[in-house]
């Protein structure tokens, strides 16, 4: 081909993103190193390959085993699973395909979830021997959920019952019962075998019955990419390019709809206006540029912009709210926990987040809504969330870039959720704060103190209550107005419905923080002595106070120790079960990675210790 | 410049391309210290190419940085001096001495230490030495089984080590950019291309390559059935070898003595994709250092390889 008609070719052809689902042996990689050999894209040294792997780890026999094409990491061969998300290219004449290559294994939900996040189109594979399965659903519930809405249904391994049309049907009508429930704009129906290649790229002559495309040629004619040129404009900023006083320039990736020169735009968050100057790429300036296209943005006005903010139309704002609906899927191995505080990515805005309820978990099997506490490892539940500041948002069915964020632990920064706005909830709304006309700094004045929380830390019996009484007696001694918080005056009143889960101990520690804060407000220096095991939520406390009010001072004593003392008898009940989830028996404790102060038991009196805190918080310029 | 040569780019060109200028913002808005890898071949001109658009009119906010081995092409050292001063770039260029008096080459120490010490071990001194955060590779998901699983951003532990199954899964365009102390980020903005998009793309926005990948008669051997170019005195004879000159050109470059020639009269872009499209072995193939036993691409980046 000459170089002018190749152009052209390219010229004609767009990009389909597509992902594979099915269950274990459903043949999906099969399919695609199928796809790969029709499409003429295997080499001559990855066949020799192949034909050495076939031998080696094949599943049939002398034949060459297409799936081990696709195949990849070791680990994942001598077992016979794919693990992990891969991604591959081929091309037609008439098409580029991007293929999401999506694990069927029960515990690899989250995977399928990733290639489905940046797909178009998805092709559910069915075994023709076992027909819809609840895998089968799973996926299709999670392909829809992401907003997939072009469904192709492969029931593979036609070749095995006989290329029979009543299999086929009765498959398909089980399915369509199914999937009536999960809003697909299309849903093609393929008989093939991806092992021999019927209805693939060539059309059966095992099949006279069938009178539909081949996959491929579906593949090639359907028109599925979003719309995302017909919606409103949205553009989050990404980087700030200001090489010089004379250029300020909101650079980023246009996420929906259309943008031309003298547009008029607004700030979501902030309401500011302006209109667009320039439309600036390394190319030269453009008069207009649509979804998809990474550009530079100048305005006419200098207002104050940065990195996060969302720029659209006046007439078609998202919404901008700081608690709103959304599904969530959770990818975390560490179960999610209402109250806890994680960071939530939201285009490019980092914010902290939290549930503050679960309002029902989906079991992916049956779609029924169930009543629950956390979410697991590839549990999918809706829930309402708060983050700590507003944010522009559109409904996830309405804008894929807009409405889409995913949670990040603040510990092991591992991607711990796949969220999918659905409604800003108007609650919040209303709440306006006001501000009282006695503030904080008027309220210390009075007692010539510095409020502060002292959070004490520790295991049961380490020795927390003990110490925080001895320096509350002394603080009280030298005229300071204090409080203490503890197990005994909180569990009993205010936290007298909660247990001692990890959802409930979130919760104890989330209400005290609260508590805290007011006293803080009030000007008092608030003792706070709980084991309060898990450093989200000590870090969730420090962040309710400004930065110095929160001092972290943990009670070092090893657990032997405390089961040695064990003041109250519960290690002992702890051992024999009588007390379940009990911190350091079958209930973890996370130890501070920086308190800012740290007193070792062992070997010394509380009363020294007491005067050891004292000393140090002096030091700090606390008014002890 | 002019709107003429955006309008050349097919759609899926484009795509592609603002997609890999998202990823190269990304890590310049979310990442302290930031390095790109520069390897002198055409993945990596395409990357340069890429970042230098993303932040037009400002110029790159991060440094390039070559791990050399001592045994590129000479061709190669002299194209990468040239665009460093084309193009006024922050070049860093690193050798790992305690290699080089080791005395590892390729030649005497095989391709696998070799490529264990000189690119592997030279690349992670390099990234403690300047406390780089986040490093850009060139490296495409088409290229090889393991890559395909590759992430975007692509989670380091402490000590550079790659854990396949520690990955963090990647939605939307919505990458996760937070890591710890002593950890790092590789990212790969040409993920998505392919070989063929690659020269697609060079061809389109006429960019400059290394001459090595043109045609042209060079000094060549054959060892274990690929031709191999003579390019300095160090390379061993037989006793009485002659090298003969021969018509290649090269599809990857890396050590001279590790990359295979192949035999082509294509003079210019516009034959080399030509000859691509008929061709029936995979670009790797001419890469010595991925054959050397099964699955070895794996184990190299869990070493901390590219």
């Amino acid at each position: 081909m000459d170089t002018n008609a190749y152009a052209a070719d390219q010229a004609t052809r767009g990009l389909l993103r597509f992902l594979t689902c099915g269950s274990v042996d459903d043949g999906k990689s099969t399919l695609i190193g199928r796809l790969l050999y029709d499409s003429q894209l295997i080499m001559e040294d990855q066949l020799s390959s192949l034909e050495k792997d076939s031998r080696k780890h094949g599943t049939t026999g002398e034949e060459i085993d297409l799936a081990l094409l696709v195949d990849g990491l070791e680990a994942e061969r001598q077992q016979g699973i794919t693990i992990d998300v891969a991604y591959r290219f081929f091309n037609t004449p008439r098409r580029s395909f991007i293929v999401a290559d999506t694990p069927g294994h029960e515990q690899y939900t989250r995977n399928m979830a990733t290639g489905a996040s940046n797909s178009d189109l998805a092709i559910i594979l069915i075994d023709a021997r076992k027909g819809v399965l609840t895998q089968t659903k799973r996926h299709s519930f999670i392909c829809s959920l992401l907003g997939i809405r072009n469904i192709v249904v492969a029931v593979n391994k036609i070749d095995l019952v006989g290329f029979s049309q009543d299999v086929f049907d009765r498959i398909v009508g089980d399915y369509l019962t199914f999937a009536t429930s999960l809003g697909f704009h299309s849903i093609v129906p393929v008989p093939i075998s991806a092992r021999y290649g019927d209805n693939v790229t060539t059309r059966s002559g095992n099949m006279p019955w069938y009178r539909g495309t081949t996959l491929v040629n579906y593949l090639e004619t359907v028109d599925a990419e979003a719309e995302a040129v017909d919606r409103p404009f949205r553009f989050s900023v990404q980087w700030v390019n200001r090489p010089n006083l004379d250029f300020r320039g909101f650079s980023g990736t246009i996420g929906s709809g259309r943008i031309a020169v003298g547009d008029q735009v607004v700030v979501a968050a902030s309401g500011k206006t302006s209109r667009v100057a320039r439309i600036v790429t390394a190319d030269g300036d453009l008069p207009g540029a649509g979804a998809g296209d990474a550009v530079t943005l100048t305005l006419a006005d200098e207002i104050d912009i940065a990195r996060g903010d969302l720029l659209c139309p006046p007439s078609q704002r998202p919404a901008v709210a700081d608690q709103f609906a959304a599904h969530i899927l959770w990818m975390d191995e560490e179960a999610m926990l209402p109250g806890r505080q994680y960071l939530m990515r939201i285009g490019n805005l980092w914010t902290p987040c939290s549930v503050t309820s679960i309002k029902h978990r989906i079991d992916v099997n049956t779609l029924e809504h169930q009543a629950a506490r956390s979410i697991e490892l590839n549990g999918i539940a809706f829930c309402n969330l708060s983050t700590a500041k507003p944010v522009p948002f559109d409904p996830y069915e309405e804008n894929r870039s807009t409405g889409a964020f995913i949670l990040v632990d603040r510990f092991t920064n591992r991607t711990a959720a796949a969220g999918m706005i659905a409604f800003p909830l108007r609650r919040a709304t209303n709440i306006h704060h006001e501000s009282n006309l006695v503030d904080k700094q008027a309220r210390a004045a009075l007692t010539g103190q510095k409020p502060a929380v002292l959070w004490f830390t520790g295991l049961s019996g380490s020795g927390k209550s003990t110490i925080a009484k001895l320096v509350e007696l002394e603080l009280n001694r030298a005229g300071r107005l204090t409080y203490i918080l503890d197990g005994d005056n909180v569990r009993h009143g205010l936290n007298n419905d909660l247990g001692f889960t990890d959802t409930d101990r979130v919760e104890n520690i989330r209400r005290i923080g609260e508590v805290a804060k007011l006293f803080v407000d009030a000007g008092v220096i608030v003792l706070c002595s709980f084991i309060s095991p898990f450093r989200a939520e000590r870090q969730m406390v420090r962040e309710l106070v400004e930065q110095g009010e929160f001092l972290e001072i943990f009670i070092d004593t090893p657990i032997e120790e405390c089961i040695r003392r064990d003041p109250k008898g519960l290690y002992a009940k702890a051992k024999s079960g009588a007390i379940p989830n009990f911190t350091g028996i079958d209930s973890p404790y996370e130890p501070p990675t920086a308190p800012e102060i740290t007193l070792t038991t062992v070997g010394t009196s509380p009363e020294a210790l007491a005067q050891d805190l004292l000393r140090q918080l002096r030091e700090r310029g606390h008014s002890a | 410049m002019s709107t003429v040569t955006a309008a050349q780019l097919s759609p899926h060109l484009r795509r592609l391309e603002a997609e890999s200028i998202a990823i190269i913002r990304e890590v310049a808005a979310s990442f302290r210290n930031p390095v790109m890898l520069y390897s002198i071949g055409k993945d990596s001109g395409v990357m340069l190419h890429l970042a230098l658009k993303a932040f037009h009119p400002g110029k790159l906010p991060f440094p390039l940085l070559h791990v050399d081995t001592t045994w590129k092409f000479r061709e190669m050292i002299a194209f990468r001096d040239w665009m460093a001063r084309e193009k006024g770039l922050d070049l860093v260029v690193h050798i790992n001495q305690e290699g080089v008096e080791r005395g590892i080459s390729p030649v005497a120490s095989g391709s696998a230490l070799h490529t264990q010490v000189m690119k592997t071990e030279g690349l992670k001194q390099a990234l403690d030495k300047f406390g780089f955060d986040a490093a850009f590779g060139g490296a495409r998901r088409d290229e090889e089984k393991s890559r395909a699983k590759e992430r975007i951003f692509s989670f380091r532990g402490a000590g550079h080590a790659w854990d396949p199954r520690n990955q963090r899964p990647e939605l939307w365009s919505l990458y996760n950019t937070r890591i710890r102390q002593e950890e790092s980020i590789r990212v790969f903005p040409l993920s998505n291309w392919t070989e063929f998009d690659v020269w697609d793309y060079v061809l389109a926005e006429r960019l400059p390559v290394v001459p090595l990948y043109f045609a042209k008669q060079r000094p060549v051997v054959k060892r274990s059935g690929t031709w191999i170019m003579v390019d300095d005195e160090r390379y061993p004879l037989n006793p009485g070898e002659v090298p003969e000159m021969r018509w290649v050109r090269f599809r990857t470059l890396g050590c001279y003595p590790l990359s295979g020639a192949v035999e082509s009269r294509a003079e210019t872009l516009e034959e080399i994709i030509a000859e691509m499209r008929g061709a029936r072995t995979s670009e790797r193939q001419g890469r010595l250092i991925d054959t050397d036993e099964d699955a070895s691409m794996e184990k190299k980046k869990r070493e901390g390889y590219f």
